[in-house]
């Protein structure tokens, strides 16, 4: 039913991260709801917002790694998860 | 000069090149082949019915308008029953991730289908859906129901929340106020909503060309079948793209009053 | 309108949800396990991880129709915008006139993709279509099937008479929700036409217009069906676009890795614009 899908351990661990980031998120919405701030970004967010804003740009960061050099994409990945991390708490 | 005038002036140049290629194309389908291609004529000089004949009495012609109706019809009557409650929920409360889900509805509507073109033609043929005019209206659902909530809750926006607090003042039950007052009341936007739904799915011919072969498929893949071994057959192809527009105008019809207002996205 | 926090509203929202995941979740997941693969056949696949990006990334052929892409829908949107405000300025007011404007402005819209296509196909030609015709008849040496450049302002012109409406009827639902009182106001102070356009129409247009930039740029983006019936893509690959790239690539050279990673990068350029334009429309909601 599901062998055209071709699944593969590394995507699978992938949507499995995406799936627990959203659910973490969802929880913490629910216990403690949060408002829109104002923060670096040009307009005003709110968490979910800036959740948004930083795994796009983490992708983005991952293509721009591929794109222009050999590295490894650790380091990609290291340079979005920093950078997801000062969008969500100063952005 | 008058600037009403050249205004109006303006209007009509404007419209008039707009119909040009239609005109052109319904001057060519009551030509024979040997006019069309004989020289450049600018009415029929032997006006014929015969290519029209062709595709009325030839049932894998014919099938293919029906096939389109069907699924056509049944991506309406699935987009509207889905994207009511949900525009209702989108206009009325505050939830978790609402902002969010809404956006990733709308970035459906932004997909480009080329994307999903090979994973449809499997998800589809996994489920045994293949070729089944439902497959097409679910995978139609895909930009149509995003759309349709888009435009629902605009409209929805502009009813006051007193009409639902007084109707559960009154006791009236959920269901019954939704479907007693509510949907009477947004009567126009269901018009438009149901409208776009037709059109986007009557315009579309990638993915209902990939999901069908045979017993479902629309008149767009049929058309192509006009290139036969002695070229194109200019006067039938002509007749079935006239038939195809026809649909079209007798809905716009319908909706022209509220039709900017739909394109807006229920937003001016 | 001030909403009443309530996550049961979930509840109405999950048939949505439910029937567009299927639709779009399993195929998005489907593209991403095929996009890290080299794919023969079924189970026989192999995990190149992101071999295919870093080719698709460094592929000129891909560049040039990404490219073409965006001059493409850059000029539609700079012939479209301009034109559609200038039509919807000149739309009568009310009355049925204005009815019988609205449904003939609408009729392009509705026509199937294809038969755009086909249209255009037919009016192009020089021996049996009167545009094709008529401008060799005038001396110029016009040819879509054989001229690049030709060919490109065929398409463009197709896109032009078939979408300039939409904008349009969205200009004029725009200009009609402005009070007349403003007008009577811009009278008393003898304002020029220019003015009264620059500093009450344009304004107000404002939202409808973000609405139909992103739109138009959109649907010009995957744009697929039109230019395939018109040009097939040639002369060459002049006149093949992102979609028309990636669905050859896919279907007739199944090569779906290579398809599958494309597939993605174009999907995060639209994700991305569409995100910033959902945005200024949101904060315009918000500004009213």
């Amino acid at each position: 039913m599901i062998e055209w899908m071709n699944w593969t351990p590394t995507v699978a661990i992938f949507f499995a991260v995406i799936a627990c980031i959203l659910l973490t998120m969802t929880v913490y919405e629910v216990v403690s709801p949060c408002t829109e701030r104002k923060g670096f970004l040009p307009i005003s967010t709110t968490r979910g917002d800036r959740l948004f804003i930083g795994l796009l740009s983490a992708a983005y960061i991952h293509l721009a790694f591929l794109a222009v050099s050999d590295i490894t994409l650790w380091v990609a990945l290291a340079v979005s998860v920093a950078w997801l991390l000062v969008l969500l708490r100063w952005g | 000069m008058n600037y009403s005038r050249s205004k109006g002036f303006g209007m009509t140049l404007f419209i008039v090149l707009l119909l040009t290629p239609i005109y052109w194309l319904l001057n060519m389908s009551f030509k024979t082949n040997q006019e069309i291609l004989g020289g450049l004529t600018l009415w029929p000089q032997n006006f014929t019915l015969a290519n029209y004949a062709v595709i009325f009495s030839d049932s894998s012609w014919y099938s293919g308008y029906i096939n389109s109706m069907i699924y056509v019809s049944m991506n309406m009557t699935i987009t509207l029953l889905v994207a009511l409650p949900a525009a209702y929920a989108f206009s009325r409360y505050k939830f978790v991730g609402d902002k969010h889900l809404f956006f990733w509805l709308l970035s459906n509507r932004m997909a480009p289908p080329a994307v999903f073109l090979l994973p449809f033609f499997q998800l589809y043929s996994s489920v045994g859906l293949f070729d089944t005019h439902i497959a097409v209206a679910l995978a139609h659902c895909l930009f149509n129901v995003p759309l349709a909530v888009w435009i629902l809750e605009g409209f929805m926006s502009g009813v006051p929340r007193e009409y639902d607090e007084m109707a559960y003042i009154d006791g009236y039950s959920f269901p019954k106020f939704f479907v007693k007052i509510f949907l009477p009341m947004i009567r126009s936007g269901i018009g438009v909503a149901a409208f776009f739904a037709f059109m986007f799915s009557w315009v579309e011919l990638l993915l209902a060309r990939t999901l069908t072969s045979v017993d479902a498929q629309p008149i767009g893949a049929i058309m192509t079948r006009t290139v036969g071994a002695s070229g194109i057959d200019w006067g039938v192809l002509a007749a079935a793209g006239v038939l195809t527009i026809i649909p079209g105008v007798l809905v716009v019809w319908f909706v022209r009053n509220h039709i900017a207002k739909g394109f807006a996205l229920g937003r001016v | 309108m001030n909403k009443v926090p309530n996550n049961r509203a979930w509840w109405l929202v999950l048939p949505v949800f439910i029937l567009v995941a299927f639709s779009a979740l399993i195929p998005l997941m489907t593209v991403v396990n095929y996009s890290v693969q080299d794919i023969f056949g079924p189970g026989n696949a192999y995990y190149v991880g992101t071999e295919w990006f870093r080719e698709v990334l460094a592929d000129e052929r891909l560049r040039e129709s990404l490219l073409r892409q965006f001059l493409f829908s850059g000029a539609v949107l700079a012939i479209q915008i301009p034109l559609g405000i200038g039509v919807a300025l000149m739309m009568p007011k009310s009355g049925i006139k204005a009815s019988l404007c609205l449904i003939l402005l609408a009729i392009p819209l509705l026509i199937p993709w294809n038969v755009v296509g086909t249209i255009w196909q037919i009016f192009g030609r020089g021996d049996i279509g009167l545009f094709g015709w008529g401008l060799n008849a005038l001396g110029l040496d016009y040819n879509y099937t054989g001229d690049t450049v030709d060919a490109w302002l065929t398409v463009l012109l197709m896109d032009v008479w078939h979408w300039t409406p939409l904008v349009a009827l969205l200009c004029y639902s725009g200009l009609r929700a402005i009070p007349e009182a403003f007008y009577q106001a811009a009278e008393i102070d003898r304002a020029s036409k220019w003015a009264v356009f620059r500093y009450i129409q344009l304004p107000r247009l404002k939202s409808v217009l973000v609405i139909a930039v992103l739109l138009r740029f959109m649907d010009s983006f995957m744009i697929y069906t039109e230019p395939f019936v018109l040009t097939g893509g040639g002369p060459g690959s002049s006149t093949t676009f992102l979609s028309q790239t990636l669905t050859t690539m896919a279907i007739g050279q199944f090569d779906i890795g290579r398809a599958a990673a494309f597939s993605l990068i174009y999907f995060l350029i639209v994700l991305l614009v569409s995100w910033v334009f959902f945005t200024a429309i949101t904060h315009l909601d918000k500004e009213k």
